[in-house]
């Protein structure tokens, strides 16, 4: 079952490969100080740190995710794009690079330091560094895995030599070679990625086509397997983005409401993340002027706009595909081991002597998983004339789970000759590579300037914490690689180093908005809100549930997804839990703030806060300006773009 | 920084264009490896594709005017 390439696909590999390595090594000469390693000597021009800002997010989960996305949830996933991305990067563009980047602060933990206090750059780096390496860690896992099943490829040498390849080149140059490479990263994903879904979209019959399928799909969802039994939607359920979404959370597949959506996810969850995550706001500081880093993610804005066309069609086509038997194709199940295969055939062969329903059961329970019994059923009565291979290929078809994360790759095998297959398999590990880029190069300025030059080395000569940058460079990319091995053996404690991780990021934006808008709020009532916030997430997910972790006699069954202090409340769905419990943090830790701030003493003046809050900052005029370098003109422009795209997929 | 990224982008993209659109013209009479990508010689098209974005880029790094902040600088 494995693809095999030919020599033009390793050629596009290695041509890709040569060329990230020599951007580094081209870059080598020019960095001499710690602050052309880390943050890049602020001297990029916008397009750049604009497609690099793009590129840094669109690690591989990304790509594999929204696919997977879009197949579970059809085109209502690009509320992750219009309601959960942009608005918030042109708030950031408008309202807080001024802060950001005129704070002359060389991380986001700076800038907490220098509004509130050592405390809350503390409890924020800390957080950040250990959450990058675990994120890159999960992500190589997953990356690892995918090139182990498709390829056949060795999941250690798979790990090391992607991981080696972005240690040099962002050992050689540092921030700006990071930068440099996300840019031909992001041209390789596009352009890698944009002949398979034409290719799929053809093959499907076109746009109309599609969604006249996915018609079908969603009045009876459960035919293909992809929701329980009886669940029915309106026709519209995958092809529709708002409509869906109105009509109530039993009525999408998402089972989400539009409040927690646009609450949620499109207020605290994207502000949160795209306005204070060092990751992304790290591009847009390394900008050569204010002008270009207010600009970084309005240009950022644009593709981001885009992208669903890219990472969520795939998904969509898949499910269509999959619903027409003519297709020859289905989303791909679970991965199974051949010896599972050999012995469910052996059951196979056997089972036509048993009764029909003992049959299916023992067949069931050879593959360990759900299967389709009419599938079963009729590979069963077949099986006399049957070879072995085909039996195999029956079982395959016949298992009634899927993979979602497989999604992307199988339509990619399914469509890429030799050639075209090197370029999209190039475009794959160039998301990952640019997400792991992204998350060691945020990791190592925290580490080097927040917490080694903050708390355990201060005033030390430049030379030293140019040398502890790269070093850091190494360390993070080896605790990345033993993330990525921890997460392949212990699944579940991942899963809860991620719970945790929501936690902590839930809250983050109450502080950032009170802490940039208000000149009254306090270290104290900042460090002591962040506190409350996560404390308030943690409890929100004690109390609640999704419906699907419910029993019959509403006991909670997965520990794991919340519940454990009783059930106060259940969500139809996980999705909208995350979203409602974001939505508490947010509100416990701006009340708390806002409380605790008017109690306690200001430490800082007006004068101390000048460059660091709203009201106490001269405005920038650039009234002057061609409107396309005016941030607030571009960013309105965008926000009709996207409110646009939002009726057109209505 | 001295190194114009639109230089490593138009020669890599052309190189794999060139690549792609020449296995493309090689490949042309190949009916069963095609029958994946539905009978299109997908290979040629989008080797052409790139080879266009590639040359594109490189278009633009040549006519590249000197930059007004780095010369205030130096």
């Amino acid at each position: 079952m494995h693809v095999q390439l030919a020599w033009p696909d390793y050629f596009i590999l290695l041509a890709y490969t040569g060329f990230v390595i020599g951007i580094g090594f081209a870059l080598r000469k020019y960095l001499k100080s710690s602050s052309d390693f880390l943050t890049s000597g602020r001297s990029i021009p916008t397009w750049v740190t604009g497609l690099a800002f793009i590129s840094a997010n669109l690690g591989a989960l990304e790509l594999v995710g929204m696919a997977a996305s879009g197949a579970k949830y059809g085109i209502a996933t690009s509320h992750f794009y219009w309601v959960g991305a942009i608005p918030a990067m042109v708030f950031l563009a408008i309202f807080m690079m001024p802060f950001y980047y005129g704070s002359k602060a060389r991380s986001v933990p700076e800038y907490l330091k220098m509004r509130f206090d050592e405390r809350v750059r503390a409890l924020n780096s800390i957080a950040f560094a250990v959450m990058t390496v675990f994120a890159s860690g999960i992500s190589m896992n997953a990356l690892a895995k995918l090139l182990n099943q498709l390829l056949g490829w060795n999941y250690h040498v798979a790990l090391w030599i992607c991981s080696g390849v972005v240690l040099v080149y962002v050992l050689k140059g540092g921030l700006t070679s990071a930068i440099y490479t996300e840019v031909l990263q992001f041209f390789m994903i596009v352009l890698g990625f944009a002949p398979v879904v034409y290719l799929g979209l053809k093959d499907v019959g076109g746009w109309g086509a599609m969604n006249q399928a996915l018609q079908g799909v969603a009045v009876d969802p459960a035919a293909l397997h992809l929701k329980e039994a009886g669940t029915t939607y309106a026709g519209n359920a995958w092809s529709s983005a708002w409509q869906p979404l109105l009509a109530g959370p039993a009525h999408n597949p998402m089972g989400v409401d539009w409040f927690a959506m646009v609450f949620g996810l499109g207020f605290v969850l994207s502000f949160g993340y795209w306005c204070t995550n060092f990751l992304v706001v790290q591009r847009a500081m390394a900008a050569r002027n204010m002008t270009a880093a207010r600009n970084t993610p309005l240009v950022a804005a644009v593709p981001k706009m885009l992208f669903p066309a890219l990472v969520i069609v795939p998904g969509m086509i898949a499910v269509a595909l999959t619903s027409m038997p003519g297709k020859n194709y289905r989303i791909p199940p679970p991965i199974i081991g051949d010896e599972v295969y050999t012995r469910a055939a052996e059951v196979v062969k056997t089972a036509g002597a048993l009764e029909a329903p003992a049959a299916f059961e023992a067949v069931r329970e050879a593959m360990g998983k759900k299967m389709d019994p009419a599938k079963v059923a009729a590979l069963i009565q077949d099986a006399g004339h049957l070879s072995e291979g085909q039996i195999k290929d029956g079982l395959y078809e016949a298992v009634a789970e899927y993979d979602y994360d497989g999604v992307i790759l199988s339509l990619v095998k399914k469509y890429c000759p030799t050639g075209l297959l090197g370029l999209a398999l190039t475009a794959l590990l160039a998301s990952f590579m640019s997400g792991m880029a992204g998350n060691v190069t945020a990791f190592n300025t925290v580490w080097t300037y927040d917490l080694y030059q903050a708390y355990i080395a201060p005033k030390k000569s430049d030379q030293h914490y140019f040398w502890m940058g790269q070093a850091a460079t190494v360390v993070g990319i080896l605790v990345s690689i033993g993330a990525a091995y921890f997460a392949s053996m212990y699944n579940n404690a991942m899963d809860i180093i991620q719970l945790v991780f929501g936690f902590v990021n839930a809250p983050l934006f109450a502080t950032f908005l009170l802490g940039m808008f208000w000149a009254r709020c306090t270290g104290t009532g900042a460090f002591l809100g962040l506190f409350g916030g996560i404390g308030g997430s943690a409890l929100f997910h004690a109390c609640t549930t999704a419906v699907s972790n419910l029993d019959a006699s509403g006991r909670v069954v997965n520990g794991m997804k919340g519940g454990y202090l009783g059930v106060v409340q259940s969500f139809p769905s996980e999705m909208a839990q995350n979203f409602w419990l974001a939505g508490f943090a947010f509100v416990v830790c701006f009340t708390l703030t806002l409380v605790i701030s008017l109690v306690t003493r200001r430490t800082k003046t007006n004068e101390e806060l000048k460059g660091l809050v709203y009201s106490l900052t001269p405005k920038i005029k650039d009234e002057g300006a061609p409107w396309y370098l005016r941030p607030a003109v571009v960013g309105t422009a965008l926000i009709v773009g996207c409110v646009i795209l939002n009726i057109i997929f209505w | 920084m001295g190194l114009d990224i639109r230089w490593p982008i138009g020669l890599m993209f052309s190189l794999v264009g060139l690549l792609l659109t020449l296995f493309g013209l090689c490949t042309r009479g190949d009916a069963e490896m095609y029958q994946r990508s539905l009978d299109i010689n997908i290979n040629l098209i989008w080797g052409i594709i790139l080879l266009l974005f590639g040359a594109f880029m490189i278009i633009m790094a040549l006519r590249k005017k000197p930059d007004p902040d780095a010369l205030k600088s130096k």
